[in-house]
C-alpha cells in the first residue's frame, strides 16, 4: 500500500517538476520551495521544517522530498522525539475542502517520512485547512507559502 | 428557548379576500417593491412600560413598527413609506382606516396594530389592509412575555409576507455564525448567534479553541459544528438552550463538515484518515455510524435533500472539486457539475428544487444555484472570495460570507456576512459587531 502510494508520488512529482522547471519563479521561490529566511524555522541546523505544495495538490515535489529525507535522517538520530505534521491550505479554496486537503498534504509528508524508516507511531497529523496562514497577503507568493506541511516537535 | 416562546395565536378575524388586488410576485427580481405603510402600533392606555437592558422603551408600538419596516426593506420586496407622511393617527387607523388618506401617500398596503402590556404579558394585534381595494386582508393577535417584543415584530412580518407573497416568511428566525477577531494569521473564532436582522447577538464559546462551520438542526435548538478542542478537530453537538456540548462519535481522526439530516435525527459529516476523506452518518439516538462513501478521493461538504432520500456533496474524484448527488445509502453516485471551474459546498434548498453552491473560476468566487440534476446553473454573485451559502427556511434567500483581499502586509482583511435573493437581486450586508463567517440559518422558530 505504502510502496504503491510512494511510486505514485514519485511519478507525480516527476511530472510536476517537469512543468515547474519551464517557468522561472521570481524572488525567493526555488521550484515550489520558499527559501527566504523569514518563514524558515529549523528543526535542527540545516533542516527546514516545512514543505510546499502546488494549488489543490498534495503530491510532494522533488524539493519537498529532499527536505523530508533530511528530516527523516535527523529524526532517526532523535529516537525519543515525536512529531505532529500540520497540513495547511491557501485561502483560495472552500473551507471544508481545504480541511480535507490539509489532511491529505500532512499525510503525504507522513507517508514519505515513514518510507524513510520513521515509525508511524511517532508521527501524528493535524489539518488546519486555510485557518492558519503564515503569510497574510492575498498574493500568489503568499498563497504558495501557505500551501504547506510543517513538521513540529510534539514532545 | 421553547419555554419562553409560548406565543398564543388568536385568529380573531380572517377575511378570505378573494378579490385582493395587492400581491407581491417573488419569483422574479423585484425592481418595483410594494409601497407599504406600517403605522406605529397603538398602545392601549394604562399599559406597563417595557424595560430592556435597564432602560425603558419609550414607545413600544413605534419600535415594533420599526423592526417590521426594516424586515420589509431588507427583503427587497416592500418599500416602507416614511412615517412623516402618515395622516391618520394609529388608534383610529387600526379601527377603520380612511383609505383615501393612505392612497394619497401611494400606499398599496397598510399595517395597523395595537399593543397591550399588563401583568408581565404583552398582547399585540395587527391588521393588514389592502388600500387599493379598501379591505382587510388579515388580522391576528399574539400574547407573549414583554421581553419577546422583537419576536412579535418578526412574527407579524412573517404573517404579512405570507399573506402578500403566498409563501412562508423567514423573519422569525436566527442565524448562527462564527465571530472572528484578530490578525489574519491568528484569528480568534467564537460561535455566535443572532436574530435574522442582526439583533440580539450572543456568543456561545469563549474563543479558546478554533471553531468552524456551525449548522442548525432543522427541527430543534441543536447545533453541530467543528471544534479544535484540545487540538483534536472533531464534530460537536451543542444544545443552545442548555449549553451542553458533546463530541459526535468516536473517530480516530478529524471529523468535519457536519450537517443534520432533515428530520434532525442524524448527523452527516466527513471523516479524514490517512489522507482520505469519506462521508459518514451518525444516528443521534442509537449512535450507529454508517460509512456512506468509499473512495480514495476527498469526499466532503455533504447535504441532504429535504425528503432525506438524496445527498449532495463535493468530491475531487474526477481530479478537481466537483458536485455529486447520490442516494442517501451512498448508491447511484452521479456527477452533476460539468461547467468550467471548481464547484463546492453544495446545499440543498429546503424547498427541494435547487442546490446552492460555491464556484471557483478564473480566480473569482461565485455563489450560484442549479437544479438537483445540474441543469439551469445561475450565478448570483461574483467576488474575490465568498462561499458557504445557507438557505432561509422558505428557500428564497441565501446567506453566505465574503472575505476581502489583503495587501502584502496582510492589511485590509475582513470577513462579513451577506445575503442575496434567489433572483440575484437585493444583495445586502448583515451588520455584526465583529467580523463573521460560516453563517447557518435556522428554521422558523414559531412553527
Amino acid at each position: 500500500m505504502n510502496l504503491k502510494k510512494f511510486l505514485i508520488i514519485i511519478a507525480a512529482g516527476l511530472t510536476l517538476t517537469a512543468c515547474a522547471s519551464g517557468t522561472k519563479k521570481s524572488g525567493k521561490m526555488q521550484g515550489d520551495v520558499y527559501t527566504g529566511s523569514a518563514t524558515i524555522e529549523y528543526l535542527a541546523t540545516g533542516v527546514a521544517d516545512r514543505v510546499f505544495f502546488a494549488s489543490n495538490k498534495s503530491t510532494l515535489t522533488t524539493a519537498a522530498r529532499d527536505i523530508l529525507r533530511k528530516q527523516a535522517a535527523w529524526m532517526r538520530k532523535k529516537k525519543d522525539l515525536t512529531f505532529t505534521i500540520e497540513g495547511h491550505a491557501d485561502e483560495r479554496g472552500t473551507r471544508e475542502y481545504n480541511l480535507a486537503l490539509g489532511e491529505r498534504r500532512a499525510n503525504a509528508a507522513k507517508d514519505y517520512l515513514m518510507t524513510y524508516g520513521i515509525s508511524g507511531s511517532r508521527l501524528s497529523v493535524i489539518s488546519y485547512g486555510k485557518e492558519r496562514p503564515v503569510n497574510s497577503g492575498s498574493t500568489p507568493l503568499a498563497w504558495s507559502q501557505n500551501r504547506r506541511s510543517v513538521t513540529v516537535k510534539a514532545n | 428557548m421553547k419555554k419562553i416562546l409560548l406565543i398564543i395565536f388568536y385568529l380573531f378575524a380572517f377575511n378570505n379576500s378573494l378579490y385582493a388586488i395587492v400581491e407581491v410576485d417573488i419569483t422574479r427580481g423585484n425592481l418595483d417593491p410594494l409601497p407599504i405603510a406600517v403605522s406605529p402600533l397603538y398602545i392601549e392606555p394604562g399599559s406597563e412600560d417595557i424595560t430592556q437592558n435597564g432602560k425603558i422603551i419609550k414607545n413600544i408600538g413605534e419600535e415594533i413598527a420599526k423592526v417590521i419596516e426594516k424586515n420589509f426593506k431588507r427583503s427587497g420586496l416592500f418599500n416602507p413609506l416614511k412615517k412623516e407622511s402618515f395622516v391618520q393617527n394609529p388608534d383610529v387607523a387600526h379601527i377603520k382606516p380612511r383609505f383615501e388618506d393612505w392612497r394619497l401617500i401611494k400606499a398599496q398596503a397598510l399595517v395597523t396594530g395595537k399593543v397591550t402590556i399588563s401583568e408581565d404579558k404583552l398582547r399585540a394585534e395587527f391588521r393588514l389592509w389592502d388600500v387599493v381595494a379598501a379591505k382587510e386582508m388579515v388580522a391576528l393577535a399574539f400574547s407573549t412575555t414583554p421581553d419577546n417584543w422583537r419576536r412579535v415584530a418578526h412574527i407579524i412580518s412573517d404573517k404579512i409576507y405570507q399573506r402578500l407573497t403566498g409563501e412562508e416568511g423567514y423573519f422569525d428566525t436566527r442565524i448562527i455564525y462564527v465571530s472572528e477577531t484578530g490578525e489574519k494569521t491568528q484569528r480568534v473564532k467564537k460561535l455566535a448567534i443572532m436574530d435574522q436582522d442582526g439583533a440580539n447577538i450572543k456568543y456561545l464559546t469563549l474563543g479558546n479553541e478554533l471553531v468552524l462551520t456551525p449548522r442548525f438542526s432543522p427541527k430543534n435548538q441543536l447545533v453541530t459544528y467543528l471544534s479544535y478542542f484540545k487540538n483534536l478537530p472533531r464534530v460537536y453537538l451543542l444544545d443552545i438552550e442548555t449549553g451542553v456540548q458533546e463530541v459526535v462519535g468516536d473517530f480516530p481522526g478529524m471529523t468535519f463538515a457536519p450537517r443534520f439530516s432533515p428530520n434532525g435525527e442524524k448527523i452527516i459529516m466527513s471523516f479524514a484518515k490517512d489522507g482520505n476523506s469519506d462521508i459518514y452518518t451518525m444516528n443521534l439516538k442509537d449512535r450507529v455510524v454508517e460509512k456512506i462513501t468509499d473512495h480514495t478521493s476527498i469526499d466532503t461538504s455533504p447535504s441532504y435533500s429535504p425528503d432525506g432520500k438524496y445527498i449532495c456533496f463535493n468530491s475531487d474524484r474526477s481530479g478537481l472539486q466537483q458536485i455529486y448527488v447520490m442516494r442517501s445509502d451512498g448508491s447511484q453516485v452521479k456527477r452533476i457539475t460539468f461547467g468550467k471551474g471548481l464547484y463546492g459546498t453544495p446545499v440543498w434548498s429546503p424547498r427541494g428544487d435547487l442546490i446552492a453552491f460555491t464556484k471557483v473560476h478564473k480566480g473569482k468566487f461565485f455563489i450560484g444555484v442549479m437544479r438537483p440534476d445540474g441543469s439551469g446553473e445561475r450565478l448570483l454573485t461574483e467576488n474575490f472570495y465568498q462561499e458557504a451559502p445557507s438557505w432561509s427556511p422558505n428557500g428564497r434567500v441565501l446567506v453566505f460570507y465574503r472575505e476581502t483581499k489583503t495587501d502584502s502586509d496582510g492589511k485590509g482583511f475582513s470577513t462579513k456576512l451577506w445575503s442575496i435573493d434567489l433572483t440575484g437581486y437585493n444583495e445586502r450586508l448583515i451588520k455584526t459587531e465583529t467580523d463573521g463567517s460560516d453563517p447557518s440559518w435556522s428554521s422558523l422558530l414559531s412553527k
